[in-house]
C-alpha cells in the first residue's frame, strides 16, 4: 500500500475501500456509491485503476496499491494532480480523487490520448458539481506535459 | 451541569462581552452587528443575518468570520477575495471561517443564493471598516495624515518614502484588545477599482484537495469511535408500531437508543452496525400514497392550505379573464417536471462527541445555526451547549439538512460515552433526504394578431414561487403558486422552482412566438422588461449565431434544431442557447450549449465560471432523464446504477459567457444557471422535428417520440383549460 506492506485480517468478506477508509485511515478514495457505479473510490492496482468498492480485499493481497495519498512521488505531484492543482476542475472536490486515478491510470497506458478517449475512459466517474469539461483538459494538459513549471514546485 | 469548555458562543453573547482575543490572540476587532428575524419577516432591508467580524492579530493576518458555510460552490475563495481586496492583503493573509456555531455570526443557512449578496457585501463592509481604524492608527503613528498615506500587502507608509518608514497591519496593533463596530458611513472599494478580487484566482484549498488530504464530514473519526446506523420507515409516511431491539442488545460491542421515532443502532465498524440495524425487528404502520402514474391527479386533488406554507404567491395586475376572452390569439399548455434528486457525491454525515453536557458535532449541513438551535431543544440542551462544526462538504444542491442524522448521532454517543459518526448509505442518501418537487403548471395566454402578449394566467401546482414572475410585458396577468400535499419529501433544491416555472414559461413563449410566425429571440426581445436580461439574450444570440441562419423551424436542416431561453431569479440573468441532432433512430443528442450569465460584479471569474457550467450540466440532468421512480411511497430507483445522472459522456461543449457588470452589486451564481437549459433544450427539440415536449424529464429513454401525444403530459383530472382558439396552427402546437 503506497509502497508499504500492512498485515491486515480477512476474516470477513469487505471491499478494498472499507479497509483503505474504516482500516487503514486512508480516506483519500471516496464513498460514493458501493456499487462500482461513480469511480469516487478509485485507486491503483498493479498500476490501473479499479474501483476499491468493487473489489475484495482479498484479492488485492500481496499485490500493489496506490491511493490518492501515495500517488506524490517524493514530494513531485503526478502529473495529472499537478493539473488538476492549476485548473481546478473540481468545485466541492469529493469525485477529484477518484477522477485524478483514473486520469492516471488512462496516461499510463495512453501517454497521448485523444479528448474523445480520455471522454470513454472516464465514463465511469461522476462529478455531480459537472466539472467534466475541465476534467477533460486537465487530463489533456496533464499528457502534453504543458504544465506551468513554476508551478511545480508548490 | 458542568460549564460549557468554551463559554457562551459569540453570537449568543452581548457584543462587548465576546471573548475575541482570548480565542484569538490581541489585536483588533471590527464588527458588523446584525439583523435578527423579526415577527413580521424579513421586512425591508433584505433577509436577517448576524453580520460579520474580522480579527486582525499581531501576524498581520485578518481573520473572518461569518455564518454561512461552503458547499463546493467555491464561496470561500470568493469572500476571502473580498476581505483581501478591503485590505489590500495577500489572499493567504485571510483567514476565514464559516459556519462554526461557537465563533462566528448566526445565519440562517446557505441557500437561496444569499452568499455573495449578503455575506459578501457584509465582509466587504466590515473589512473597510478594519482598513479605516488601521490607516487611522498608522497615520497617528506615522504623524501624517490618512490621506497621504498609501499601504499594500499589509504594510502601511507615507507616500513617497515607502523603504525607509513603513508599519505592517501586525506592528499597528499589536498589544491592543479594540473592538470597533462598523459605522454607517463606511464605503468598501468599488467594483471597478478592484485590484485583487475579480481576477483569475486558484481555489483556496486546491493543493489539499488534489492529495487526497481534505476531510470531508465522512472522513473524520476520533479514538474509540462508534460507527452509527438508523432505522428508517420503509415508507414515505410509515409510523412506527413497535420495535424490538432484543436480538441487538444481544450483540457484542453493540449500543442501540430507541426514543419515541428515533431508533439506531452503533458498533465499533460499520459491517457489524450494519448487521445490528438487519436485527431490530420493528412493526410499521403504512399510509395510503399514490402511484406514480396518478402523480398529477393526485397533487390537483390535493391542495395544502394554510399560512404556513411560504411559498404561496397571487400576483395578478388587470383582468386577464376579459383579455384572454378578447384575444384573437389564445394558447393553452400544460408543462410538469418529476421528482428529482440531489444526488451530492458525499453523502449525509455527521460525528457526534459529548465532553460532560457539551455536544460538539462536525455536520455535512447547510445550516449550522438553525441544527444547533434544533438539537438543543430535542436534547433538552441550551444552544450554548451545542456546538456545530461545518467540515468541507461534498456538495449540497439544497439538499443538506442534517438534523435527524445529526440527532442521532448526539444520541448514540451520549448512551454510548464515545464519539459517533452516521454516514448515510447511497440508498439511505435517496430515500431519506427530499426530493425536488413535482411540479405542474398550466399556463394560458392571450396575444393579438402580430405576436404582442395580452394575457398571461400562469398557475403553479407544487413548483414554488421561485421565477414564478414573467420577466414579459403582459398587460394583464394572473400568476398563482398552490403547494400541494406530496406523496414524497420535497424541499429546497438548487434553482428550485426556477426550473419548473421557467421551462412552463419559456417554452409557451417559444410556443407563442412559433404560432404567431415570429422569430423567438426577437419575440422575447420585443416583451423583455428587464434591459439586463435583454443584453444576456443578446450576447447568447450573438456567440451562438442565432441571426446567421433563418428563423422557422427546420432551418437547421433534417434532424437538426435550435432553441433558445431566458431565466431571471436571485439577481442573476442567465440565457441559454442549445443546439441538438434528432436523427431517424430518433436518439437526442445535444451537441452545442452556450449559456450566458449576469450576476454583477464578478468577484472569482474562474469560480463562477464553473458555477455555471456545472450547473448548465447538472440541469441538463433534469432536462434529460433524471426522475425518481416512486410506487406508494417508496422510492423504486435509489441506486445511482438505478437513478442517471449526467456523465461525460452526456456533456455537450458547453460555451460560457459571462458578463461582467462592475457597476452592480454582486449576486450569487450558484443556482440561476440552471433554470433556462430545459426550455432552450426542448425548444431546440421541437424545432428540430415539430414535436412539443411539455414534462421533464424531455426524453427518459434517451429518444424524442413520433408525435406531441406520446410526449404529453397525462391530461389533468379536473379543470381542463377551454379548447385554444388559433388563428392558424402550425405543425406541432398541440391544444391542451
Ligand atoms: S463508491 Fe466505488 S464506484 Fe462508487
Ligand atoms: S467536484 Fe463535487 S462532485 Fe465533482
Amino acid at each position: 500500500m503506497n509502497g508499504v506492506a500492512h498485515p491486515i485480517s480477512l476474516d470477513r468478506d469487505r471491499s478494498l475501500l472499507y479497509v483503505l477508509r474504516e482500516e487503514l485511515g486512508l480516506t483519500g478514495a471516496k464513498y460514493g456509491c458501493g456499487e462500482g457505479e461513480c469511480g469516487a473510490c478509485k485507486v491503483l492496482l498493479e498500476g490501473l485503476a479499479v474501483r476499491a468498492c468493487a473489489i475484495p480485499v482479498s484479492e488485492a493481497l500481496g499485490r500493489s496499491i496506490v491511493t490518492i495519498e501515495g500517488l506524490a512521488q517524493g514530494g513531485r505531484l503526478h502529473p495529472v494532480q499537478q493539473a488538476f492543482l492549476e485548473l481546478c476542475p473540481f468545485q466541492c472536490g469529493f469525485c477529484t480523487p477518484g477522477m485524478i486515478m483514473a486520469g492516471a491510470s488512462l496516461l499510463s497506458q495512453n501517454p497521448n490520448p485523444t479528448e474523445e478517449e480520455v471522454r470513454t475512459a472516464m465514463d465511469g466517474n461522476i462529478c455531480r458539481c459537472g466539472g467534466y469539461l475541465r476534467v477533460v483538459e486537465a487530463i489533456l494538459r496533464a499528457a502534453q506535459g504543458t504544465l506551468r513549471p513554476e508551478a511545480r514546485s508548490r | 451541569m458542568s460549564a460549557p469548555r468554551s463559554g457562551v458562543p459569540f453570537d449568543l453573547a452581548a457584543p462587548n462581552e465576546r471573548p475575541y482575543f482570548d480565542r484569538f490572540g490581541d489585536g483588533l476587532v471590527v464588527v458588523l452587528p446584525g439583523r435578527r428575524p423579526g415577527r413580521e419577516g424579513w421586512g425591508r432591508g433584505g433577509p436577517p443575518h448576524g453580520g460579520a467580524w474580522i480579527h486582525i492579530g499581531a501576524d498581520g493576518k485578518a481573520r473572518a468570520f461569518i455564518g454561512k458555510v461552503e458547499v463546493g460552490q467555491g464561496t470561500r475563495t470568493a469572500l476571502s477575495l473580498l476581505v483581501s481586496e478591503e485590505l489590500r492583503l495577500p489572499l493567504d493573509a485571510v483567514e476565514l471561517t464559516m459556519g462554526d456555531t461557537d465563533v462566528c455570526p448566526w445565519d440562517m443557512g446557505t441557500f437561496g443564493s444569499r452568499s455573495m449578496p449578503d455575506a459578501g457585501e457584509h465582509l466587504r463592509t466590515t473589512g473597510a471598516a478594519a482598513r479605516a481604524v488601521l490607516l487611522e492608527i498608522a497615520a497617528s503613528r506615522l504623524e501624517a495624515a490618512v490621506p497621504d498615506l498609501d499601504y499594500q500587502d499589509g504594510r502601511v507608509w507615507v507616500k513617497g518614502t515607502e523603504s525607509s518608514r513603513s508599519l505592517g497591519y501586525g506592528e499597528l496593533v499589536r498589544g491592543l484588545r479594540r473592538v470597533e463596530v462598523v459605522p454607517s458611513s463606511t464605503h468598501p472599494v468599488p467594483p471597478t477599482e478592484w485590484t485583487r478580487a475579480g481576477r483569475p484566482t486558484v481555489n483556496l484549498g486546491a493543493l489539499e484537495t488534489v492529495t487526497g488530504a481534505r476531510k470531508y464530514a465522512s472522513d473524520l473519526r476520533l479514538p474509540g469511535l462508534l460507527h452509527g446506523r438508523l432505522l428508517f420507515p420503509p415508507s414515505y409516511g410509515a409510523t412506527l408500531v413497535s420495535v424490538d431491539l432484543s436480538r441487538v442488545r444481544s450483540m457484542r460491542g453493540v449500543v442501540s437508543v430507541h426514543d419515541g421515532d428515533l431508533v439506531a443502532v452503533a458498533a465499533p465498524d460499520p459491517l457489524t452496525a450494519a448487521a445490528a440495524l438487519r436485527a431490530v425487528r420493528a412493526k410499521w404502520r403504512t399510509t395510503d400514497q399514490p402511484a406514480e402514474g396518478e402523480i398529477v391527479s393526485y397533487l390537483r386533488r390535493h391542495p395544502a392550505e394554510g399560512e404556513e406554507f411560504w411559498d404561496v404567491i397571487h400576483h395578478s395586475v388587470g383582468n386577464v379573464a376579459a383579455a384572454l376572452s378578447s384575444a384573437p390569439v389564445t394558447l393553452n399548455a400544460t408543462y410538469s417536471t418529476a421528482y428529482i434528486a440531489h444526488v451530492p457525491m458525499e453523502t449525509h454525515a455527521a460525528l457526534a462527541s459529548w465532553e460532560g453536557d457539551r455536544l460538539t458535532i462536525w455536520l455535512g449541513s447547510q445550516t449550522p445555526f438553525p441544527a444547533r438551535d434544533g438539537l438543543a431543544e430535542a436534547l433538552g440542551l441550551t444552544p450554548s451547549n451545542v456546538h456545530v462544526i461545518i467540515p468541507p462538504i461534498g456538495a449540497g444542491f439544497g439538499g443538506k439538512h442534517a438534523e435527524t442524522l445529526a440527532l442521532g448521532a448526539a444520541r448514540l454517543a451520549k448512551a454510548s460515552g464515545r464519539p459517533v459518526r452516521i454516514v448515510y448509505t447511497r440508498e439511505e442518501e435517496f430515500t431519506q433526504t427530499h426530493f425536488r418537487p413535482m411540479a405542474v403548471v398550466d399556463i394560458r395566454s392571450g396575444a393579438k394578431e402580430n405576436g404582442e402578449l395580452v394575457a398571461w394566467q400562469f398557475q403553479i401546482l407544487n413548483a414554488g414561487s421561485a421565477a414564478a414572475r414573467t420577466p414579459y410585458r403582459a398587460p394583464a396577468q394572473k400568476v398563482d403558486n398552490q403547494p400541494a400535499e406530496s406523496p414524497l419529501p420535497q424541499g429546497p433544491y438548487r434553482a428550485l422552482a426556477a426550473v419548473a416555472n421557467n421551462f412552463a414559461r419559456e417554452s409557451h413563449m417559444d410556443e407563442l412566438a412559433s404560432r404567431c410566425g415570429i422569430d423567438p429571440v426577437g419575440y422575447r426581445l420585443r416583451h423583455l422588461e428587464d434591459d439586463r436580461l435583454s443584453a444576456v439574450l443578446r450576447a447568447v444570440a450573438d456567440r451562438a449565431g442565432w441571426a446567421d441562419r433563418g428563423s422557422p423551424p427546420g432551418s437547421m436542416g433534417p434532424g437538426r434544431g435550435r432553441g433558445i431561453a431566458v431565466g431571471m431569479e436571485k439577481g442573476g440573468r442567465v440565457a441559454t442557447f442549445a443546439e441538438v441532432e434528432v436523427p431517424a433512430n430518433r436518439r437526442l443528442s445535444v451537441v452545442r450549449i452556450v449559456t450566458g450569465f449576469e450576476c454583477g460584479a464578478i468577484v472569482h471569474p474562474s469560480g463562477l465560471r464553473s458555477q455555471v457550467e456545472g450547473g448548465t450540466i447538472m440541469a441538463l440532468g433534469g432536462a434529460l432523464f433524471e426522475a425518481i421512480h416512486f410506487d406508494r411511497g417508496r422510492v423504486l430507483n435509489p441506486r445511482l446504477s438505478q437513478y442517471r445522472v449526467p456523465r461525460f459522456r452526456d456533456t455537450p461543449p458547453i460555451e460560457v459567457v459571462l458578463l461582467d457588470r462592475r457597476d452592480l452589486p454582486s449576486q450569487g451564481g450558484g443556482e440561476a444557471p440552471l433554470m433556462a437549459v430545459a426550455p432552450a433544450i426542448a425548444n431546440a427539440i421541437y424545432d428540430a422535428t415539430g414535436v412539443r415536449l411539455r414534462a421533464l424529464p424531455l426524453v427518459p429513454n434517451g429518444t424524442v417520440p413520433e408525435s406531441d401525444r406520446e410526449g404529453a403530459l397525462r391530461s389533468p383530472s379536473k379543470g381542463p383549460p377551454s379548447q385554444a382558439r388559433a388563428l392558424r396552427r402550425p405543425r406541432g402546437t398541440s391544444r391542451a
